[in-house]
């Protein structure tokens, strides 16, 4: 068994009486696309919260690549190699959606002391930049600023930022909720096309997606991990039957 | 000695006065998050009713009321007119429009009442001294100060705490959208949290009156260091706003009573005196400066 | 199609940059013509205005980095402009009595030492109290750059050996190669050669990297997070050159007005510096020379009715901040089409 690339070891999240996350443990094998569903209230967006550093875990260990990142803050572990796309995107409104991922790419390629050359017209970062467009379809819509977009132009430019910063490990939040049916079979297709690839955890709630692209799905429940397995093995699963019917509704 | 407990009492005693704008200050902050930098205004207009009334009528009670009624009057003025509008803005649009307001008070009071200074007498009955501690007679008024603002502080926490009321201010301050939803007038709540913070600024004012004069710009003097104490104490908390206030009441004070004596060893006397005044009026900002360096959000957790 | 949207995503169109270049150019000639032309009305005073608005412009700029550009609200700018200002007069206060400061450091009146020093010295004190202040943001960003700001003022006012609150003189401009320092339109062309020099140099920044990070900053730090930027060091570095460009223009203040007091860094000119940038437009790159040129020209058109004129500056103020978004800029903005490509 190779050793996993996201070693989730209980991780404790306590919001008052709530436990958000409950002594959660996960492992995530590199290359695989791994899904994590569940009831609301389930722990999943604040499980993504605390992988990516914006919310600190009470107790647990988080291993990446066999190091803790317990201690980075979110920019450090995206230069690690981590990237998140936000269920409720968080863009630059006032610029365009090429300005956008020119950001991405500026970071990636290091520090952006550069005091001098117009970053707008630099040929590196804006060849690049295009070209994360163009993988989400929105090569097109480049010089459109990102409040004049549609919410589905502006989650498919959440994740071509994401993909801009080449992670190895993309946590994706909700990336189909909003879309219509053509974004999402996109979305679907790019998604697929990036297995392999790039390691993705995909926290959804549109089960045709969670199907159409998992290798593995984890269920949570009150912040507690209560099965893990392929698709077909999830389905006949009691404890999820439980999780999801024994509390009312899905 | 007794110089020593004279000054901690001083700082004490400022210290109170500041915990009345600060508390105000911090409610505004904490439940509204708006940035008001005209809140020195109320303390100036506390200061100026009861000074204005006091003269005339020779009675401290009935300037007292008149300044927390012109400080109360003059706080759901701006509310309703200016600071309404800023709820939803961006603090520069704040910062500006609050900004707009202290030159709009401050000339408009210089027009109405001129340039000179005004004074408030102490009143008569705690013009005297009395030896809280024993062998040290210190001036009953600013022991009355101190009794006030401790009282003051009581029965803001037990409100905060305790009452319905105060309830609501604590969630709207961190979950607002709830309060709305559970059919809360949001509106008559800030309403309320606002011309409570002028209240308590205004009331600060009338107290400092019989101590200082009462001029334009002494509302923003103070607003400064108010602002010191609320980064010291914590933003959003009434406890943070007494131990902020407390701690920058008596470090100045205690600073100014005894730096230039220090300094006078090492240079002349005018010299030190300046520079004394100098740098203990710095003395608090680096204090603010320390708390930065180690606790950047206070020195008091807010709730929530 | 591929470049056109390109051209377009870049912002400017051409006709966008002609209509640019222009407008320019046709400052740049009123600015040189201004001296002969206000001493052929019989006006010569307008030119010591025109250069308090040249200087004051450089300073609002400085502020407009860091207010407009990265959304940082900074109260206390004046401390930087004081700062630089205070350098040149005590720089001159040391070579006028002969004795070196600190006992080694020997004074001058020399305008090309002077100024680095004082930008030097203003950037210092920001990278300091700006380091401390950036621990923080929103409200308590805004007490503490007030709260600091007014700490370095109490500091001038301590120091009685350079004037203490009156102030301190200085007799004579420093001086420049061999011009006639005292004569007021070569030291406004001075000035002007100052700020256009500083504008290029403040263009070029505004859409470098540097730039485009900062205005990312202003709109959404956690976006910038989440693609690996530390946005601390970007502030940090923002502010210091912001306190720079502000000592420049204290320089330059001190020399124009051959005096220097407290009242520099007091917080009311922190609150004009303000106002200046957001009255003009905030992000923008001329948005602070008509601010400037309109607190100014205000100030200096109401004094001469009534000398309670601030209690009209004061509901102008709130009506700005209440009923528009970017400052007068942005009403002309709103009446005029669109023009994006």
């Amino acid at each position: 068994m190779p050793e996993p690339l996201l070693r989730i070891h209980n991780l404790t999240k306590r919001f008052g009486s709530l436990a958000a996350s409950d002594g959660l443990s996960l492992d995530v094998v590199a290359g695989e696309v791994h899904a994590v569903i569940g009831p609301n209230g389930a722990g999943k967006t604040t499980l993504i919260s605390q992988l990516f550093g914006e919310l600190a875990p009470d107790a647990g260990t988080i291993l990446f690549a066999g190091k803790d990142i317990g201690a980075l803050t979110t920019a450090e572990r995206v230069r690690a190699g981590l990237a998140r796309s936000f269920q409720i995107t968080e863009l630059l409104p006032e610029y365009t959606a090429l300005d956008n991922v020119t950001l991405a790419v500026q970071a990636r390629l290091g520090h952006s002391f550069h005091f001098w050359r117009n970053a707008r017209g630099e040929p590196a970062l804006r060849d690049e930049a295009l070209h994360a467009l163009s993988r989400v379809g929105l090569d097109g819509r480049a010089a459109v600023v990102v409040s004049e977009m549609s919410h589905g132009e502006q989650k498919q430019l959440e994740l071509a930022i994401a993909l801009a910063t080449r992670p190895q490990l993309l946590l994706l939040d909700e990336p189909m909720a909003g879309l219509g049916t053509t974004e999402c079979a996109s979305t679907i297709a790019l998604l697929r096309g990036l297995k392999g690839a790039i390691t993705i955890l995909l926290v959804e709630h549109d089960m045709d997606a969670v199907f159409a692209l998992a290798d593995r799905i984890s269920v949570l429940a009150n912040g507690r991990r209560v099965a893990t397995g392929t698709a077909e093995a999830i389905r006949n699963d009691e404890a999820v039957r439980l999780a999801y019917f024994g509390e009312g509704d899905a | 000695m007794t110089l020593a407990l004279e000054q901690t009492l001083n700082g004490i005693q400022f210290g109170v006065m500041l915990f009345l704008l600060a508390a105000g200050l911090t409610l505004i902050f904490g439940v509204m998050r708006i940035i008001n930098l005209a809140h020195g205004a109320f303390y100036m207009i506390g200061a100026y009713g009861a000074a204005l009334v006091g003269e005339r009528s020779g009675s401290f009670a009935l300037a007292a009321l008149a300044g927390l009624a012109a400080a109360a009057l003059a706080g759901l003025i701006i509310e309703f007119v200016v600071i309404r509008r800023l709820y939803a803005r961006d603090h520069v649009q704040q910062v500006l429009a609050t900004f707009g307001v202290i030159l709009l008070v401050n000339e408009g009071t210089t027009i109405l009442f001129g340039r000179q200074p005004l004074y408030l007498p102490i009143p008569g009955i705690l013009s005297g001294t009395v030896q809280i501690i024993p062998g040290v007679p210190y001036p009953a008024y600013r022991v009355a100060i101190i009794a006030a603002g401790l009282l003051v502080a009581i029965g803001l926490s037990l409100f905060i705490n305790k009452t319905r009321i105060g309830m609501l201010v604590r969630a709207g301050s961190t979950h607002r959208d709830m309060v709305r939803a559970l059919g809360v007038n949001i509106r008559l709540l800030y309403t309320l949290v606002f011309g409570l913070g002028a209240l308590l600024a205004g009331l600060g004012g009338i107290l400092a009156a019989p101590l200082l004069a009462v001029q334009v710009g002494m509302g923003e003097q103070i607003l400064i260091l108010t602002f010191v104490v609320v980064v010291v104490g914590g933003v959003g908390s009434i406890r943070g706003a007494f131990v902020g206030a407390m701690v920058v009441g008596v470090t100045d004070t205690l600073l100014r009573a005894f730096l230039p004596m220090v300094l006078h060893r090492v240079m002349t006397v005018s010299q030190a005196d300046a520079l004394g005044a100098g740098l203990s009026s710095m003395g608090i900002y680096l204090v603010m400066a320390l708390v930065l360096l180690i606790r950047p959000q206070g020195l008091v957790r807010a709730p929530g | 199609m591929l470049r056109a949207d390109v051209a377009g995503a870049t912002g400017l169109s051409r006709r966008h940059m002609l209509w640019r270049g222009a407008g320019v150019a046709a400052l740049a000639l009123f600015a040189l013509l201004l001296p002969w032309a206000a001493t052929k009305a019989g006006n010569p005073d307008l030119i010591s205005l025109a250069t308090r608005i040249v200087i004051y412009a450089i300073a609002a700029a400085s502020l407009n980095l860091i207010l407009g550009y990265g959304g940082l609200v900074s109260f206390g700018h004046a401390a930087y402009f004081g700062v630089g200002a205070y350098a040149v007069g005590i720089l001159y206060f040391h070579f006028s009595n002969a004795e070196p400061f600190l006992g080694f450091v020997p004074g001058t009146n020399q305008l090309l030492i002077t100024i680095p020093v004082a930008v030097v010295t203003s950037a210092t004190f920001a990278l300091v109290l700006g380091g401390l202040s950036l621990r923080t943001a929103g409200l308590q960003f805004i007490m503490i750059t007030l709260a600091f700001a007014q700490m370095v003022f109490f500091l001038f006012v301590s120091l009685k050996y350079y004037g203490g609150d009156d102030g301190l003189i200085v007799r004579h401009r420093n001086v420049l190669f061999n011009l006639d320092m005292t004569n007021d339109t070569t030291f406004y062309f001075v000035c002007l050669a100052v700020a256009a020099i500083y504008f290029f140099v403040f263009w070029r920044l505004a859409q470098s990297r540097f730039g485009l990070v900062l205005g990312g900053i202003r709109q959404n730090e956690r976006r910038l997070a989440a693609i690996g930027i530390a946005t601390y060091r970007y502030k940090l570095v923002a502010f210091v050159i912001a306190g720079a460009g502000a000592g420049l223009a204290g320089a330059l203040m001190a020399n124009f007005a051959k005096f220097v007091s407290p009242d520099l860094l007091h917080w009311s000119q922190s609150g004009d510096l303000m106002i200046m940038v957001i009255l003009g437009g905030a992000a923008t790159l001329f948005g602070p020379l008509i601010g400037a040129t309109m607190l100014i020209g205000l100030e200096t058109v109401f004094t001469g009715w009534t000398e309670h004129w601030q209690a009209f500056l004061g509901p102008f103020l709130i009506l700005i901040a209440l009923f528009t978004r970017g400052g007068v800029l942005s009403l002309f903005k709103m009446s005029a089409s669109g023009s994006h490509a």
